[in-house]
């Protein structure tokens, strides 16, 4: 069976139709995996017990007859870095290399319950910090429409699996643009919700104000579906929002006519590729044509946003992996001979160079005499950055911009330059600041073949106006991108 | 400008090692992005609040948010499964290499 078409949609409606059963979908896409994974290198571990156990629950339930939950027989791939009952989950990091989860992150268990059958963990830069997916502690990821290149980072399996078709979809998470970045680089969609949206109980920390979870998907569609079932107030995050939950999929295929886009001019500036600044500015004509009225803003403090980032992200991140010290769970250096020297050598041995780099980032800027001029400066600017998006969806209903400076770029091309390495999410990292939605969609390729993607922002909670922009650019742009979009 | 001793004491209070090609490289990386990161001195932030979290920007207030929830009593992770992942375990605690000479 071709499972590359097999969308969220089309694989539920397959089972429900009994067109084929779940167990048999599972089969193919193992078989699949097997056979080109090892090329891509997108998968940590796969759980074929727990996969097929789920397929044939879903298999009763359409053998009763009864109309099946909505993600029923879906075959989704999950980030290394939420948590799976019983399964290895390492955050792509050496010192969580035997790690088994005692529980399910809620993301997890609300798609598992929804129906979704979970193929494996996907490999992801270690504790989600890089955009090229380079910092794995086991092995790089390869973008599957160019194996020379990275498929971005820090969610690059997560994207991977979609483009190869080695997953229907998958979830994975965005603290500075770890799903828009690798799903722009893939050519797929990645949905990063609003801050507080989806729970993240069970998404081993990085950057606690900064992190999101969200999912990606071959089709705006699925990634709308994939939402409906995570999104909510969940009792065990206490930043969840008790927001009500909209219908997604009522919007998705709405019309634009009179949506504001505001279009700010700091995000097409140097250092932006040509290539990339026309596929964007064709997808912007297409929503004029499609009724939208195209604003020109300003978010004048958007220079200040990488460094604002690398101090906030740094400091939570130095704080939230104090934990890996080799007492509780993880890969304990056994030469230690007091406690201390304990905990210096396990997370010598455990951790990454970049995780120890922005580890000693946000310590050096938390410490004595260099708080105040780092740290709560950085919040400050944050505020300002906060401030321009307030200011600008006064006017505006969404925003339009590139979602990454270049495509992908070559494995090796920026790791010697962490500076170089940062400026990859340039364009992301303020909706992670803000706490606002951002999607990017498809809407080209260059001509070497590699995807671009449009970035959409829309205010706090309002994702409907997100899905709706970002499926009248995904069907105006399908035929330079994505077949299967152009099917209504 | 950070120095060697910066990075030793910094390093000290993460507790990391380092070997010296790490240490000689942190500080060529910290003193690159640090010098980055000054431009935001370039901002007049004297009148701006600092923001630490997102929540305030929609509205949301602890209480509204249901951050806030009784004192009551309810399921925990098993002791048995909560120690399943410990490097060295006597079965009911956590082992560590001595800390108290005596």
């Amino acid at each position: 069976m071709n499972m590359e078409p097999l969308t969220v949609e089309s694989a539920r409606t397959a089972v429900q139709e009994k067109q084929t059963t779940a167990t048999a979908l599972v089969d193919a896409f193992y078989q699949k995996i097997d056979a080109e994974d090892a090329a891509i290198g997108a998968y940590l571990t796969l759980c074929r017990e727990r996969a097929y156990l789920q397929a044939a629950y879903v298999d009763a339930l359409a053998d009763k007859g009864d109309a099946l939950p909505p993600l029923a027989g879906v075959p989704i791939a999950i980030k290394d870095v939420f948590t799976t009952r019983g399964v290895r989950t390492t955050a792509g990091s050496k010192v969580l290399a035997n790690f088994i989860a005692p529980y399910d992150a809620t993301a997890v268990q609300r798609l598992e319950g929804a129906g979704a059958i979970i193929l494996g963990k996907t490999n992801c830069d270690e504790f989600a910090m890089g955009s090229s997916n380079e910092n794995s502690g086991f092995h790089p990821v390869r973008n599957p429409h160019d194996h020379s290149r990275v498929p971005g980072g820090s969610s690059g399996g997560s994207a991977a699996v979609v483009a190869a078709g080695t997953a229907a979809a998958s979830i994975g998470s965005d603290t500075g643009g770890s799903i828009r970045q690798p799903a722009a680089f893939c050519g797929v969609v990645g949905f990063k919700p609003t801050y507080g949206r989806v729970s993240r109980y069970g998404l081993i920390a990085f950057a606690s104000s900064l992190d999101h979870v969200g999912p990606f998907g071959k089709t705006v569609k699925d990634v709308a579906l994939m939402l409906q079932c995570m999104a909510g107030r969940d009792p065990l995050d206490s930043t969840s929002a008790e927001v009500p939950v909209p219908n997604y999929l009522e919007h998705v295929g709405q019309p634009v006519t009179g949506l504001k886009i505001g279009i700010p001019k700091e995000y097409f500036g140097e250092g932006l590729d040509a290539e990339v600044r026309a596929a964007v500015g064709a997808a912007i004509e297409e929503l004029a044509k499609a009724g939208c009225e195209i604003v020109p803003i300003s978010l004048p403090h958007t220079e200040y946003a990488i460094p604002t980032y690398y101090v906030v992200a740094t400091a939570e991140a130095s704080s939230n992996l104090a934990r890996y010290d080799g007492v509780r769970y993880g890969v304990r250096a056994s030469d230690g001979k007091t406690l201390a020297e304990m905990y210096r050598r396990t997370r010598d041995a455990g951790l990454g160079t970049e995780v120890k780099r922005r580890i000693m980032l946000g310590t050096y800027a938390l410490s004595a005499g260099y708080y105040d001029a780092y740290y709560l400066k950085a919040q400050r600017v944050r505020s300002l950055l906060a401030r321009d998006f307030d200011q600008a969806f006064a006017t505006v209903d969404a925003i339009a911009t590139p979602t990454t400076p270049t495509p992908a770029f070559k494995l090796g091309e920026k790791t010697d330059d962490p500076l170089a390495m940062y400026l990859a999410d340039i364009y992301t990292v303020t909706a992670n600041l803000a706490g606002i939605p951002g999607i990017s969609v498809p809407c080209g390729k260059s001509k070497a073949g590699l995807p671009i993607g449009v970035q959409i922002f829309g205010k706090h909670f309002d994702e409907p106006t997100v899905l709706r922009v970002a499926h009248v650019v995904e069907h105006a742009m399908a035929a330079a991108t994505n077949p299967l979009a152009a099917s209504p | 400008m950070v120095t060697e001793k910066d990075v030793s004491y910094v390093a000290d209070l993460a507790y990391l090692e380092l070997t010296e090609d790490e240490r000689a490289r942190m500080l060529k990386d910290l003193n690159s992005i640090l010098g980055y990161i000054d431009r935001l001195n370039e901002l007049n932030t004297a009148d701006v609040e600092p923001m630490a979290q997102v929540a305030s920007r929609y509205g949301v207030s602890q209480e509204d948010s249901g951050a806030m929830r009784p004192d009551e009593l309810r399921p925990s992770l098993p002791h048995e499964i909560a120690m399943r992942n410990a490097p060295a375990s006597d079965g009911v605690f956590f082992k560590v290499p001595k800390v108290i000479e005596r």
